[in-house]
Order: C-alpha cells, then structure tokens, then sequence
C-alpha cells in the first residue's frame, strides 16, 4: 500500500495550514505545551504523512510500512495532528492533548498510542532508535524508510554524534534524518548558547549525505527526499532551515511559545491569521499584551 | 564446603549467547567494545553477521537496541555493569524500559570482584537502578549453571531483563540438574534457625558461612536469590515465617539492593529480625577480590556475624 492520503503537491500547503490551525486549538484547550517547534515542522510533517511515508492507519505495525521517529518529543502536537489527519485515530481526540489517559501524551509515549515508532522526550535518542529500526529492515531484507524528525537543540547531545558516526560508518541508506533547524532551544537562540555550525560540514564528516533546504518550501523538501532517496550507500540528512513558531506571526522567532501554550485569545488571533485575516494578531500587538522570549 | 571453581559467570553468558545463536535468527548482539571481556565475542565468532560491536558508545547502543526489539529482535547488549548501567540510564529508560520492549542487557564485571582494575571499573550501584526501571527484571546468577539457565529463559521469555555476571571465575555451588527459573529462589541448604538469601558470588560464602555456624550450633538454611525482581516472595516468606530471623548477602552497595528488596517485602508481610552483608555505602579500590571482600565485608565470616546478631534478636 502507498501512503493512503498521497496528495498532489499543490493541495500540501493547506494541508499545513490545516494541521497548524488542529496545533493551536490542541494547546490551547490543554494549556500547556510547546507550540513553536510544532509550528516550525508542520511543513515537513505534511511532506512526510501526505506524500512521502507508506503506512496504513488501520494497521499501525504493518511490517512495510516507513517508520517515523520524532526525536524532538516536545513537538508531539504536529504529529498528533498528522496521525489523525492521516486516519490514525478520530479528529476529536486530538482535544484530548495532555489529559489522563488519553493516546495524546504530553510526550509521545508508545504504551498509549500504539501507532508511534518510539517514546521520546529526552533529547538526543531518537536518532539512535531510528537507527536500530533501519538496522532492523536491513536485517530482514524490508525496503522501508526510516526518518528522523530531530531539533536543532537536541543535535548538542552528545549521543547524536554517536549515532550519526554509527550510521555512516554502517551506510543505513534508508535512513533520512530532518533536523529543524529553527535557531532556538528553551533558553535562547542556539547561536548564543552552543552554536553547532558549521552544521552540514558535521554530517558530512560523519559520512552523511547531507542537503539543506529551506524547510517551508514544500517543492524544496519534496525535492531534497527524492535527492536523499536516489544516493546509495549513506544516511541523509535534510537540514531545514525553519523558522520558528512559523504562520503565526507573533509566535515567529518568539521563543516566549517555545513551550507556553496560547490563551484563548491568542489562539483565536492566530486561527484567524493561519485563515488570512491578521486583524486580531495586529491588534495583540498592538496592544502590547504579548510576551517576548529571550532572543 | 569444597571449594570448586567453576567458570565465571561471563564465560557462561558467551556459552549461552553462542547456543542461542543457533537457535532463533531473532537474536541480534550489541557490544560497546569489550565484546572478549564480556565474552559476547563467543557469538560474534560463530554469528558475525548477527554481531555488532557498536564502538564505545553505550547509549548509542541502548537506542539501537530499542530499535531493533520494536522491530522484532531480540537484542542482548553487554558492556561492563557499571558503563552500561551508569553511562545509559537515561536511555535504558527511555528506549527500553519506558517503551517496555524485549531488550535483553547483560553485562559483565559485576561487584568489587572486577578486583584490581579498581573502583571507576566495579559496578556496586546496578542492581539499585535497574530494579528502579518499571517492568525490568533484575537477575544476579551465582555460578556458570544458573547463568546459563537464566540466559536462556531470558531470551525466550517476553520483556525488559538484566543479568549481571561477574569477571572471576565463581564457585560452583548448583548441580547441572538443579532446576533455575526467573524469578524462583533456589533452596540451596535446609536450615531452622536463620536464613542466608544471597545472590551472585555470595551464595559461595553463605554455604561456608552455615558450616561455621553449624558448628556453634546454629542451623542456617541458605537461599540462592538470584532474582532480585520479581523476587520470589512465597519462598522469602515462607522461609522467614519457618526460621524467623533472616540475612541478606550480596556483592552491591546496601542501598536498593537484594536486602533492600527483601526486608521491603518482610516488613510488609511477616517482619522478622534483619542483618544485611552489603557494601555499605562506599566505593572500593584495587586488590585482590579476596582481599576487598575481606575490606568491604563481604565474607563468610561477616555473614557468620551478621546471623549470629539475628538470632540474638529473635523473641
């Protein structure tokens, strides 16, 4: 089975568009979470779940099936939207976000969603995982993919390296790693806290067959996939340059929401904007009722 | 007691491994290059292609593990007990324990015996995390026989397992017949006054430590704990209600360990005096295993003290 909902490419963009507006209303009825760097992924989630990736929904563990590992945890939401846009579970549930026992954990947890490749939400392991589940379709012959959805932040653990040094050494060519590269983590900009530039000289070193892109362009990271998919005898890496908090533009570059949730009349305003009308984002500004990050 | 060297309990674990090898494709092995001390090289030499030595790298290496299981492995990783425990906690917990997947960790070079490679080398502390990470079962084998009983049940049996084996050889203390299963203690010597549960290479000085007591008069029955969790808490029970006064031995640090776990179990169900011979709450250094058992009181004699204080407080 190909990916079920494998959308012609001009539909993607409001695909995304849809999946950020289910990211707000997801955080703002749970009111805590961490909207900017599910913002910042939605465009390549949506490359990922309505193009790219085979699956099928009412078979989460069918054994050709491509395999997602989100590594930065804390973007949950995006992928939480993905999954029930893509037929994982109903629409409604995604209200759920963040309450006692539902499948929508704070942090993907695979005990209550079975659908998930992995339980993550300390940096830095997902890569290793996804690894290993490369390893394994090697193994027994699959020729599934395997990605990697990682922050930027997170590429400062050291385990990273490690992994990254394992699977150039042992060619995983069916591994595609994508770093969203929004320039934040918690406490600031990455620049300033521990830059990892020159970032795709590191991979390169690490045996790595690696691009970057800019990963709001939907054409751009359809492209880089297709570039990854066609070179044999490395693991890829997709270095998205992303803006974070991005469409919704009092949450851009505004690490305030990297992991603050929006007030409902924040949400209101940027369901608005992510619809066209801006009025109301203007208005919040304008108003200085907004908190900024640190930058 | 004679003393009847066997081999160490790592050299059964590469025995296993190897045997195991054979039988199910499934299994995959992990090392983080210490693949001839923790002896997974046994596997390595008859399954290279099913053979991994991941580099030093142990977290790395908890991740892969994680990996494969959820894609239908069977992984057994090794290193020595206090890198991987330590070096991988976070990953352990994450990628196996947390996802609760079939993630078979073995390691080497368990206790002060690593002896006289010293105290960063001599894992005192893993029973203590390990028993902490939900779902995970914990196993101390005593000799090469329960070693290999254990491994063999480990990897056919469903779940998040740990088996610490140890560097130097061990005394044999079990039969090639004695039957050995997760989480079942093993009645290695009868007794009414006092209970010695041990595990690991303890096991040894408690039997020399019942023939001491014997002799004044003290009758020790001796328990073969190697499953620290789930303990086997009907024969804990049983034994502590029938002699009333117990001691636990064991090659780790007094806190989270096998008398932790048994007197938390005693307190609960039927309390009854308690003495523990443990490593209490300190890091060792280099020497002789037998001289840092001497140091740390860890011998037959300490458990000989140790049953003698628990028989005095019994009403």
């Amino acid at each position: 089975m190909s990916a079920p909902l494998s959308l012609p490419v001009p539909q993607l963009p409001e695909v995304a568009r849809d999946l950020r507006k289910e990211v707000i209303r997801m955080l703002a009825k749970a009111g805590s979470g961490h909207p900017g760097g599910s913002l910042s992924s939605a465009d390549l989630m949506t490359c990922l779940f309505f193009h790219e990736m085979k699956y099928d929904p009412a078979n989460p563990r069918w054994a050709e099936r491509d395999r997602l590992v989100l590594s930065k945890g804390h973007g949950c939401p995006i992928l939480y939207a993905a999954m029930a846009k893509a037929g994982y579970f109903p629409m409604e549930q995604l209200q759920t976000l963040r309450e006692l026992d539902s499948p929508l954990q704070g942090h993907p947890d695979q005990r209550f969603l079975p659908g998930l490749e992995a339980s993550t939400g300390s940096l830095g392991q997902g890569l290793s995982v996804a690894a290993g589940i490369a390893l394994a379709g090697r193994f027994d012959k699959r020729d599934y993919w395997t990605y990697c959805l990682m922050s930027d932040g997170e590429t400062e653990e050291g385990q990273t390296w490690e992994a990254a040094a394992f699977a150039g050494f042992h060619r995983l060519d069916r591994l595609i790693a994508i770093v969203d590269y929004n320039k934040f983590q918690l406490d600031g900009a990455i620049k300033d806290i521990l830059d990892m530039e020159p970032f795709l000289a590191k991979w390169e070193s690490f045996r790595w067959h690696a691009q970057e892109i800019n990963g709001h362009s939907i054409p751009e990271i359809l492209e880089a996939i297709a570039t990854a998919k066609a070179e044999k005898g490395r693991p890829h890496v997709l270095i998205a340059h992303t803006v974070k908090g991005k469409g919704v533009s009092f949450m851009e570059n505004n690490n305030y929401f990297h992991g603050v949730a929006p007030t409902a009349e924040e949400a209101e305003a940027a369901l608005k904007e992510l619809d066209g009308d801006s009025s109301l984002s203007r208005a919040l500004v304008a108003a200085g009722k907004l908190k900024k990050g640190s930058k | 007691m004679e003393k009847k060297l066997g081999c160490a309990t790592r050299d059964a674990y590469g025995q296993a491994l190897a045997e195991l090898g054979k039988q199910d494709a499934r299994i995959i092995v992990l090392d983080a290059d210490l693949a001839t001390s923790t002896r997974t090289s046994a596997f390595a030499k008859l399954f290279p292609e099913r053979f991994i030595n991941v580099g030093i790298s142990e977290a790395n290496m908890v991740g892969i593990a994680g990996g494969l299981a959820s894609s239908g492995k069977i992984p057994f990783i090794s290193s020595f007990a206090c890198f991987l425990t330590c070096k991988a906690y976070d990953q352990l917990r994450m990628a196996v324990a947390l996802p609760h997947l079939n993630v078979k960790v073995v390691t080497s070079h368990g206790g002060i015996s690593v002896g006289e490679d010293g105290s960063s080398q001599q894992s005192i502390e893993d029973v203590a995390l390990m028993t902490s990470l939900p779902g995970f079962s914990v196993m101390i084998p005593s000799d090469g026989h329960v070693t290999r009983m254990l491994v063999r049940e480990a990897a056919f049996r469903e779940g998040p397992m740990y088996i610490r084996t140890g560097r130097p050889k061990a005394p044999i203390v079990h039969t090639p017949t004695t039957p050995v299963a997760i989480g079942k203690g093993i009645p290695v010597r009868k007794g009414s006054d006092v209970a010695i549960v041990a595990n690991g290479l303890l096991v040894f000085e408690a039997l020399l430590a019942a023939e001491e007591l014997a002799k004044e008069g003290i009758s020790a029955s001796v328990i073969d704990c190697h499953t620290v969790k789930p303990l086997d808490e009907e024969l804990l029970v049983s034994q502590a209600r029938t002699v009333g006064a117990v001691v636990t031995a064991e090659e780790h640090q007094i806190w989270g360990g096998l008398g932790a776990a048994v007197s938390q179990l005693l307190a609960r169900v039927c309390p009854v005096p308690m003495e523990f011979v443990a490593i209490r709450d300190t890091y060792a250094g280099s020497g002789k295993p037998e001289e840092l058992f001497r140091k740390y009181g860890l011998t037959a004699s300490d458990i000989v003290q140790a049953a003698r204080r628990a028989t005095k407080r019994k009403k």
